[in-house]
């Protein structure tokens, strides 16, 4: 079924083939038409989460319990990360108590790349500072893809904060591969010009940005940029960029609304487009749990491989 | 009885007087005696020690004006024997060591401790600049004139700007009556702050914070501005912006006493050649983008960047393993500068061989105030590099210095410093 997948780690999208990204799709959408029988048992996921998380890690610790695999809660603080030991030192030692997998969260980009090829366990990336966060970004594809069928030809606006966003940079590279354009919207300190540099469009203007869209993804607007200058308040920032449902209707008809949560509703988002006919909201959160079982069985299935 | 030695067959490259020519050197109790053809077929010399340097261009002595050599306070990552012994690997002969020190060189006495270490342990000339501001906070002046008495080579908050312009003219004032130059890390902190390489499609791509080549610039332009005011000199370290290089031009076509250096690293490497998340790529200011390259190798070609010099900057392998956004900036450079400028500058055609060798000797030493450095003038120290223009060799780790966070490591590089003499004494040969 994954012949197309032999990664042990999946640390973003970027760099992925067509073919892969959609092997991944393919395996989470069987296991969300029938679950699979274990096929992890006795493998254990750890989670070394440096940032808070209550969706991401929630729903990586039920796609493990759904795969038979056992979860191994770790919190960095109160950790021995936390006594100064390196991040490769815990990851060694952890695997050597047993763990198959790790699902690192961690606020520094990039973190990953050295550490995921010392380790013989799998190691998936649930978000590692503004670079990418390859599982929510599957969970977005798997649901439009529910919708669509097919990405080619199709454009999603992603409006917001791009610039801190690791979700619109694994949504960007895999949507791109996948033969769908991406526009990323929002005001130009938070969605800099030289994004056209990596393939995407750039707009300013909600209103065009939307216009004849086949999707919106919108993403948070952490409250921490107003103190660092990004933006002069939230209500401002609503004024020009919050997706209402009167700017939604911009978008070609039926066109989905999403969200990666957590939602600040009012600020980026307005509660009658969050909670209308348009949102997908909720469709991708329980999406989250099978994209991430299958991320964690295909990496496991190539692990095995190595070993 | 005098300590005689002699270089023969060598193309000496002078620029300071304007010699580039196949000619033997003397040296004497170690100054340079004469520097003519044929000395050694006279007889009177016929029993002199000889260096055989036929192929070798025989150039003054590097003078790298920035360095970082770590002592005190971070001998772990490198101390004035081991940078020393680096920049004798390197054909430096005589380096300046910024006050970013632990504690910071702000006071006489740290520095004449500093001289003595020196004295005793180093392999080559060292010069201490002496920091601008107490504790480089950027709050306080230090006492430069008693730093100057102390042995002050000039005067520096590098690693940090001093970001108070007010602040700033009174150090740019207080030099000029002492005759010290102030060297200025130009970097705006409201513009850079947090960043870990440049701010470009690169840093976009990967989720990295970048500066904007602006937060050099704007403090680039500030400090030109001051020197027109005050008439003092200042000195602009690291330069890596293209905009920068533009301004400091048009300073000097406006007749002000402004001069700068590039490091290798900024014209022979650009953002977009980062490899991953790899912190041997990191330093501040960070590599910027092709463009900016470029023009640095422009301005060197032109003269408005007078000076070569590395900011070797040691740190540990622990340190760097952090990662690109939590690693400490900087990069060794002492053992590749002259490798590094041979092959992307001279190589490629950019600058003639005197015009990089005064880049890398004669123009710092002025910059300096160095009157018997950077020059095989009859009378000057008899600093001496001879260097092989041609072999291709790639620098690896381990290194004669004690880090090892270099991109240039695994890079080919054309040409390399076969012997490295100071005061007439061999402190490197291959």
């Amino acid at each position: 079924m994954t012949k197309d997948w032999g990664r042990k780690d999946l640390l973003g999208l970027e760099g992925l083939s067509a073919a892969e990204i959609e092997a991944l799709l393919d395996e989470a959408a069987s296991f969300k038409k029938s679950p699979p029988d274990r096929p992890l048992a006795g493998r254990t996921v750890a989670f070394l989460f440096s940032e808070a998380s209550t969706r991401t890690r929630s729903s990586f610790e039920e796609a493990a319990l759904r795969l038979g695999a056992q979860p191994l809660s770790f919190s960095a603080a109160g950790s021995s990360l936390a006594k100064g030991e390196t991040m490769l030192d815990t990851m060694l030692n952890l695997q050597a108590i047993g763990v198959t997998h790790f699902v690192v969260r961690h606020e520094r980009s990039g973190v990953l790349e050295s550490l995921a090829p010392k380790v013989a366990a799998c190691v998936v990336n649930a978000g590692d500072g503004w670079h990418e966060h390859p599982t929510q970004a599957l969970l977005d594809l798997l649901t439009l893809r529910e919708r669509w069928g097919s990405f080619q030809g199709k454009r999603v606006v992603i409006l917001g904060d791009i610039r801190h966003s690791r979700v619109a940079r694994s949504n960007l590279f895999a949507l791109k591969t996948l033969g769908a354009k991406v526009t990323f919207c929002g005001p130009t300190p938070l969605v800099p010009d030289a994004f056209t540099s990596l393939g995407a469009q750039v707009e300013h203007d909600v209103e065009r940005a939307l216009k004849g869209a086949d999707a919106v993804n919108v993403l948070r607007l952490q409250l921490e940029r107003m103190e660092q200058g990004f933006t002069a308040s939230l209500a401002d920032y609503a004024l020009a960029y919050q997706l209402t449902a009167e700017r939604a209707a911009l978008m070609k008809p039926d066109a989905p609304i999403l969200h990666p949560g957590p939602m600040n509703r009012g600020v980026e988002i307005s509660s009658d487009a969050a909670d209308g006919p348009r949102s997908l909201i909720l469709a991708q959160v329980a999406n989250g749990v099978f994209a991430r079982m299958a991320v964690l069985a295909a990496c496991d299935r190539a692990r095995s491989v190595h070993v | 009885m005098s300590e005689r030695l002699l270089i023969v067959g060598g193309t000496v490259v002078d620029p300071a007087r304007g010699v580039e020519a196949v000619r033997d050197v003397l040296i004497e109790n170690g100054k340079i005696r004469d520097v003519a053809a044929g000395l050694s077929k006279k007889p009177a010399l016929k029993d002199v020690e000889t260096i055989v340097a036929v192929g070798l261009w025989v150039i003054p002595g590097l003078v790298d004006m920035h360095v970082h050599l770590r002592e005190p306070g971070r001998e772990g990552d490198e101390t004035i024997a081991t940078g020393t012994a680096a920049a004798a690997r390197g054909g430096v002969t005589t380096v300046l060591a910024m006050a970013n020190t632990e504690p910071v060189t702000d006071n006489p006495s740290q520095l004449a401790f500093l001289r003595a270490k020196a004295a005793a342990d180093a392999k080559i000339h060292v010069l201490f600049a002496g920091a601008v501001t107490l504790g480089q906070k950027g709050e306080r002046l230090t006492e430069f004139a008693r730093l100057k008495a102390a042995g002050a080579a000039a005067l520096s908050d590098d690693g940090r700007p001093v970001m108070h312009a007010g602040l700033f003219r009174r150090a740019l004032e207080c030099a000029k009556d002492l005759g010290l130059v102030v060297i200025d890390h130009c970097e705006d902190l409201t513009l850079s702050h947090g960043a870990c390489v440049n701010e470009g499609p690169a840093a976009l791509r990967k989720g990295l914070k970048g500066a904007p080549w602006a937060a050099e610039t704007v403090q680039v332009m500030r400090d030109i501005a001051l020197t027109e005011l005050t008439g003092a000199r200042v000195h602009l370290a690291h330069l890596s912006a293209a905009a920068s290089v533009a301004a400091v031009r048009d300073a000097k076509r406006r007749g002000l006493p402004v001069t700068a250096e590039a490091c290798p690293h900024h014209f022979v490497l650009s953002d977009e050649m980062i490899p991953g998340y790899d912190a041997d790529w990191k330093m501040n200011p960070p590599l910027r983008s092709a463009s900016d390259r470029a023009a640095l190798i422009e301005g060197l070609a032109d003269g408005t960047v007078d000076a070569i010099a590395t900011d070797h900057a040691p740190h540990g392998c622990g340190a760097k393993a952090q990662g690109m956004d939590a690693a400490p900036f900087g990069v060794i450079g002492l053992e590749t500068s002259l490798a590094a400028s041979l092959t992307e500058l001279f190589h490629k055609k950019a600058l003639t061989r005197r015009e990089l060798v005064a880049r890398l000797t004669a123009a710092p030493a002025a910059i300096l105030g160095l009157k018997n450095k950077g020059t095989l003038a009859p009378g000057a120290d008899a600093d001496v590099t001879l260097v092989d223009p041609d072999t291709v060799w790639t620098p690896v780790a381990p290194f004669v210095s004690k880090s090892r966070n270099t991109p240039f490591s695994g890079r080919r590089l054309k040409g390399r410093a076969a012997r490295t003499l100071v005061a007439g004494r061999t402190v490197h040969a291959l």
